[in-house]
């Protein structure tokens, strides 16, 4: 569903993600996995069109069978051909309740039923969501708040969902809890793009594995394959 | 689905919304029936000013783009409309420097007309400076507004022969009672309050806080800014015409930046982003300017005689508007904004409070 191919990527005088060829097929759950700073973030952001001066090939297949050369697109462009981000940090707007955000993250349908239906399959996602629906965001906590950057990012109703750093200043047992419901959207046939520093839960879900470092993709495989790598195992399951 | 927030009791609130207008209706037939000129013209101008304050806020406090190019759109919306209701012989009598231009002396509209005109030109004005401009952030857009407000002012001073150039327009046929104003005032926190409490409000409110936010929704974040700041110029543009015809004089030095800086003032005061913070906001700035003017006034202690300083009320005012920096640095409203349901609560607990203690 999505091939990269010698994506490259600049910040400035910083050359943040060099290469990087993979790709993802349809109904997967891919991990990209590494260090700070190591160019994951860059990879997806790019994916999602927030990043400009990126180069190389980025092809995605749309529900539909027609094939997009996705580089160079504005984001609003993907979030149409089925791609959302959750983007790092939630982001989620404080101001709002959490039922304006999910209306938000409906911004690019005007179907009403559908939005209805999505909304309804992420409260049942996140019960807890339900209950706190007419709340300000800000006023929720940090594991609920990531709860609502998915179920938001799930409102454009998505083939490919992508996750910056989900787990990110979550409590271990709130990890696992987030996790599981990344898993089970999976289940119900979305394709996801994960980036985790959080190597162990994500290479527990992955089917798929790349392990970036300084901008180089360095390992790839299963995510079983890559838990039992001696290599992975000392550099990011300590030990 | 509804982004409302919800309303505990609408059939309380819309009585209560009838009730108030009544009440400022009653107030504005008595103010016209019992006080003098100068304070109906001050009780006018808290209304232009509440508009051109909430159209400013729709662009600064709402969408968050630091625009200090308000004046300029006030002056054309002041020029469209002045030039619409001027009758022929006045335009004939009033060129003096240069002949007007033909094509002007016969336009002529009613005044409302002149006020739709008024907005739309300013609008399509904000369009065209937003096209370019938006794609700056933060300081950039503010000095670049700034810019475009002056190159407005100069134009008009130059353009001899549809403006008149420096001596402005003069005996503007008025039209602006306090019902005008009234009326459009409420017509304009109608259309804001309404466009803020849509899903569109939303999207305004989430390109502002967050950009990478509200681009992974799929929001076109420039659009939604360029659509923000066209509005934000209508209301400019009617609001600069209803002050130019209650003034019923206009000539470029009205339009200079302390204009804009004067809006600033009343939406930092009454509160960036809220729509009731406008109204307060120039309601206490626009009475505070010209309460404080006593202090200019000579004053007598005993025998001893102290001259009036011109522009001392200039000096105190500065010391107020620093004061609410310090002390209320969100503005008198902060972002929140009134409504009926948080008078009641609130009500309910004082009343409570009282009655424990």
């Amino acid at each position: 569903m999505l091939e990269i191919k010698d994506l490259n990527v600049w910040y400035g005088g910083i050359h943040a993600v060099k290469d990087a060829s993979m790709s993802i097929k349809r109904g997967e759950i891919v991990t990209l996995i590494g260090a700070n700073g190591a160019g994951k973030s860059s990879t997806i952001r790019s994916i999602a069109g927030l990043v400009k001066g990126a180069k190389g090939a980025v092809t995605y297949t749309a529900r539909d069978g027609e094939r997009v050369s996705l580089l160079g697109r504005p984001p609003e462009v993907m979030v149409k051909l089925g791609i959302s981000l959750s983007p790092e940090g939630r982001r989620i707007l404080p101001q709002l309740t959490v039922e304006e955000n999910l209306v938000l993250g409906a911004y690019s349908r005007s179907d009403g039923d559908g939005i209805s239906r999505d909304m309804e399959y992420g409260y049942a996602l996140f019960p807890r969501l339900k209950e706190r629906r007419n709340q300000k965001g800000g006023t929720l906590s940090g594991g609920e708040q990531q709860m609502l950057a998915v179920a938001r990012a799930l409102m454009s109703h998505p083939d490919l969902l992508m996750l910056d750093e989900p787990s990110l200043g979550l409590a271990p047992i709130l990890v696992s809890e987030v996790f599981e419901v990344i898993r089970e959207i999976n289940r119900e046939g979305r394709t996801i793009l994960l980036v985790e520093q959080n190597a162990f839960a994500a290479l527990k879900i992955a089917h798929k594995a790349y392990v970036l470092e300084v901008g180089n993709i360095t390992l790839e495989g299963t995510g079983a394959d890559l838990l039992e790598n001696p290599k992975v195992k000392e550099a990011y399951l300590g030990g | 689905m509804s982004t409302l927030p919800e309303n505990k009791n609408p059939v309380r609130d819309n009585a209560m919304t009838v009730v108030a207008t009544a009440l400022l209706a009653a107030f504005l037939w008595w103010a016209e029936g019992h006080l003098d000129g100068y304070k109906i013209r001050i009780i006018n101008l808290i209304a232009i000013n509440a508009i051109l304050g909430l159209s400013l806020n729709l662009i600064y406090g709402m969408a968050g783009m630091f625009s200090l190019g308000h004046a300029g759109f006030m002056a054309i919306g002041a020029y469209v409309s002045a030039l619409l209701i001027l009758t022929p012989e006045q335009k004939t009598a009033m060129w003096i420097l240069d002949p007007i231009a033909p094509w002007l002396t016969g336009i002529h509209a009613p005044f409302l007309v002149s006020l739709l005109a008024a907005g739309l030109l300013a609008a399509l004005f904000g369009w065209l400076v937003a096209l370019p401009v938006l794609r700056l952030g933060g300081d950039y857009l503010g000095i670049a507004t700034l810019g475009f407000s002056e190159i407005i002012r100069i134009l008009i001073t130059n353009l001899t022969p549809i403006t008149n150039g420096p001596l402005g327009l003069k005996g503007i046929p008025s039209h602006t009672s306090l019902w005008m104003s009234y009326g459009c005032l409420i017509a304009a926190l109608a259309c804001v309050a309404r466009l803020m409490r849509s899903n569109f409000g939303n999207v305004i409110r989430a390109v502002r806080d967050d950009e990478i936010a509200a681009k992974t929704m799929g929001i076109n974040t420039y659009s939604t800014r360029v659509l923000a700041f066209t509005m934000g110029c209508f209301g400019g543009g009617v609001g600069g015409a209803l002050m130019g015809n209650l003034i019923t004089t206009i000539d470029p030095k009205m339009f200079m930046i302390t204009q804009t800086y004067s809006l600033l003032m009343i939406i930092v005061v009454g509160g960036l982003g809220s729509i009731t913070g406008s109204v307060v906001g120039s309601i206490l700035v626009t009475t505070m300017l010209e309460w404080l003017r006593f202090v200019e006034n000579p004053v007598t202690i005993g025998s001893l005689e102290i001259p009036g300083i011109p522009g001392m009320r200039m000096v105190i005012f500065s010391v107020l508007l620093i004061a609410v920096i310090i002390f209320r640095r969100e503005g008198i409203m902060g972002m929140s904004e009134f409504s009926w349901d948080r008078l009641f609560s609130y009500r309910n607990r004082v009343t409570r409070g009282g009655g424990a203690s």
